[in-house]
């Protein structure tokens, strides 16, 4: 008998816990399961005809087979990481600064100097890069009037402007982390890493970097897919030649009309971040509760 | 002359603007002996240590390391080591990994710290806890811990911050003995900053009060609490009941003085500090020094009423209100079994002799410790 009250008992506490949990549930498959399952779906297939389609492997296949789309695939992957990498070796430093060199109001001026830039929109920012860079822009006529060069200078179009950009973008969302698994490391580690013969070099390695590894491996993470998804950076400052990924996506979408072929590619940048984030996670022995907690 | 001392100050002072939190400073500390400094916090007592372990240089004086000016040398060259307040064990490594820790950036080959690092685990009590994680380890332990981890680089000199603070106080009391007994073993010279009177007196050769950046008095822990120099000193060491009063005449070996309140109490005279008739003077008598209806020494006598029994074991004593001037005492309670039938509102007759009252000039500065 107590037994099936326990276990209506229990049934009255699930239910509850469904009820509460149930916008988050009905959020997470509306909008991330079920697009998903359609996308692959989607992907799945092969248009016969007009409003006639089969089961097929066909949108796959043709990825693999064109060297274009391979290779636009890899040099997001690359860039992306490259990016990655160069906003952790700069925002580092910065956020070490304003973490343990700067006290009270001088930490709240930079951190909000760091924001500022994001309180106008992705799209502004890069346009005033554009007339920083273009050939007719800010820089290009400086050199001219200096005398360093002879005519106009093209600065956009080409690799290092994307770069430039996609680090200018990210640098944010890899101090926040950084600024606050730093503040959380207690000065007198890094004086007792001194006070026992280490130099700046070892005492960074072997505590700052230790201790601050969670917070660059989520700095990372987040960095590293807001710059594989980038639409805008790499395609306003890298132009027609930037081979992005998500420039393939849109044309696949839009241009061509092509969903499933679309749809396909969509879900290979899903794989293919999912699986460069596992990679950097079992590189840097974090686990993905640890850096998100 | 000067390699006899371990660790010297001449004339150190720090400055931060205007504010000087050490005040011109020497001492010479003797090798291998536990010396300690005491004051109340923000006595400059924890800049004077990071000076000392090079994290922060003087304005103006010179440290010496076995006679070798260190001025300018920074911390990770001086051969002295730090266990911190809060031990600052390295939580992303484990034991043997922080014993390790300042052997490897030595670059002292992989055997010998192998070696190194389990004789300094030995000695510190803990031979197996090597591959341990820090978190593993209890509060006793990690002392030890960090410790071991300075002790295993030989340093000169070894600059302990308040590491008890943070223990309970039965562990507390059992680390005193336990360190003391280590400096004993291992003979390094200690230096052992704290603002607890007992750690300072239960473990050091020589201690030095410290107050405003100053040195009040430096000496042995019984020099300090039998013959205070200052009245900061008998103020701080120890237990005192203290008066207010007026210098009104006495001989060459007593000071006869008029009590604020009321009263009179007849008080050693101190050959050094020269007391006019009519100063103003503090003055200091212990609670154990003061006899409950005694016939002894009767150079100070006065009648009391018991206003509490506070019971603490062997450091029992009485809050009594003086009858007369209505002052307020602590008064010590022998637990023989004399008095066992005291308690509160009992009128008793307090004596004490004059040679174990102490009266100082009195001064605005640290009187109120």
């Amino acid at each position: 008998m107590s037994n099936g009250t326990s276990v209506k008992g229990g049934g009255t506490f699930c239910f509850g816990l469904l009820l509460l949990a149930f916008p988050l549930l009905l959020w997470l498959f509306l909008l991330v399961v079920l697009p998903h399952i359609d996308l692959f779906l989607v992907s799945m297939r092969e248009r016969i005809s007009y409003g006639k389609y089969e089961f097929s492997l066909i949108n796959y296949i043709e990825f693999f087979s064109e060297p274009l789309y391979w290779n636009t695939y890899v040099r997001t992957a690359v860039m992306s990481i490259f990016a990655t990498f160069l906003t952790l070796v700069i925002g580092f430093p910065v956020s070490y600064y304003i973490a343990k060199f700067m006290r009270g109001k001088g930490k709240n001026v930079l951190f909000l100097m760091c924001l500022i830039p994001f309180w106008v929109s992705e799209l502004v920012r890069t346009f005033g890069w554009m007339i920083l860079l273009r050939e007719s822009g800010v820089v290009s006529n400086f050199l001219q009037w200096s005398g360093i060069a002879d005519g106009p200078v093209e600065m956009l179009y080409n690799d290092a402007t994307i770069m430039v950009g996609l680090v200018y973008t990210s640098m944010l969302f890899m101090i926040v982390p950084l600024v606050s698994v730093l503040d959380s490391l207690d000065d007198s580690l890094i004086e007792a890493g001194y006070d026992l013969g280490g130099n700046g070099f070892t005492v960074t390695r072997d505590i700052v970097i230790p201790h601050a590894m969670p917070g660059i491996a989520s700095g990372c993470i987040v960095v590293f897919m807001l710059t594989l998804g980038n639409y805008l950076t790499p395609n306003l400052l890298g132009g027609k030649d930037s081979l992005w990924f998500t420039e393939q996506i849109y044309t696949q979408f839009i241009t061509r009309f092509n969903w499933e072929s679309g749809s396909a590619f969509g879900f290979l940048l899903l794989v293919l971040s999912s699986l460069i984030v596992w990679v950097g996670l079992k590189l840097s022995k974090q686990t993905l509760s640890e850096t998100v907690g | 002359m000067a390699d006899q001392f371990d660790l010297e100050c001449r004339n150190v002072v720090k400055k931060f603007d205007d504010f000087t939190a050490v005040d011109d400073i020497s001492l010479a500390i003797p090798k291998g002996s536990f010396f300690s400094i005491l004051g109340p916090s923000g006595c400059g007592k924890t800049t004077l240590l990071r000076m000392l372990a090079g994290f922060q240089a003087p304005t103006s004086g010179d440290i010496l390391i076995k006679g070798a000016s260190v001025l300018g040398v920074p911390p990770n060259r001086r051969p002295v080591n730090m266990v911190f307040q809060h031990l600052a064990l390295f939580p992303m490594m484990n034991v043997a990994e922080n014993v390790a820790y300042g052997l490897k950036r030595r670059g002292v080959n992989k055997a010998t710290i192998a070696q190194k690092v389990n004789e300094t685990l030995a000695r510190v009590g803990l031979p197996d806890s090597g591959p341990k994680q820090i978190s593993q380890l209890s509060g006793g332990q990690k002392q030890r811990i960090a410790i071991a981890r300075c002790l295993v680089l030989d340093p000169a000199v070894l600059l302990l911050d308040e590491p008890l603070g943070a223990l309970d106080l039965k562990l507390r009391e059992h680390m005193k003995v336990e360190l003391k007994q280590l400096q004993h073993e291992i003979g390094t010279t200690f230096v052992y900053i704290t603002h607890d009177q007992s750690e300072a007196l239960v473990m050091s050769d020589q201690v030095a009060v410290m107050n405003a950046g100053r040195f009040e008095q430096v000496g042995a822990p019984q020099d300090l609490y039998y013959n205070p120099q200052t009245a900061f000193v008998a103020g701080f060491v120890g237990e005192s009941n203290r008066w207010h009063g007026v210098v009104g005449g006495g001989n060459e070996h007593q000071v006869e003085i008029n009590l604020a309140a009321g009263g009179k109490v007849v008080a050693k005279r101190d050959a050094n500090a020269a007391l006019k008739d009519g100063q103003a003077v503090d003055v200091f008598v212990r609670p154990e020094a003061i006899a409950i209806d005694g016939e002894g020494a009767v150079d100070n006598t006065l009648s009391a009423k018991v206003e509490n029994v506070l019971f603490n074991g062997a450091a029992s004593s009485l809050q009594v209100r003086e009858t007369t001037t209505g002052h307020e005492m602590t008064v010590a309670l022998p637990q023989t079994g004399a008095f066992a039938s005291v308690k509160a509102g009992d009128n008793i007759n307090l004596s004490w002799s004059f040679e174990q009252t102490r009266c100082f000039a009195a001064s605005d500065s640290g009187a109120t410790a």
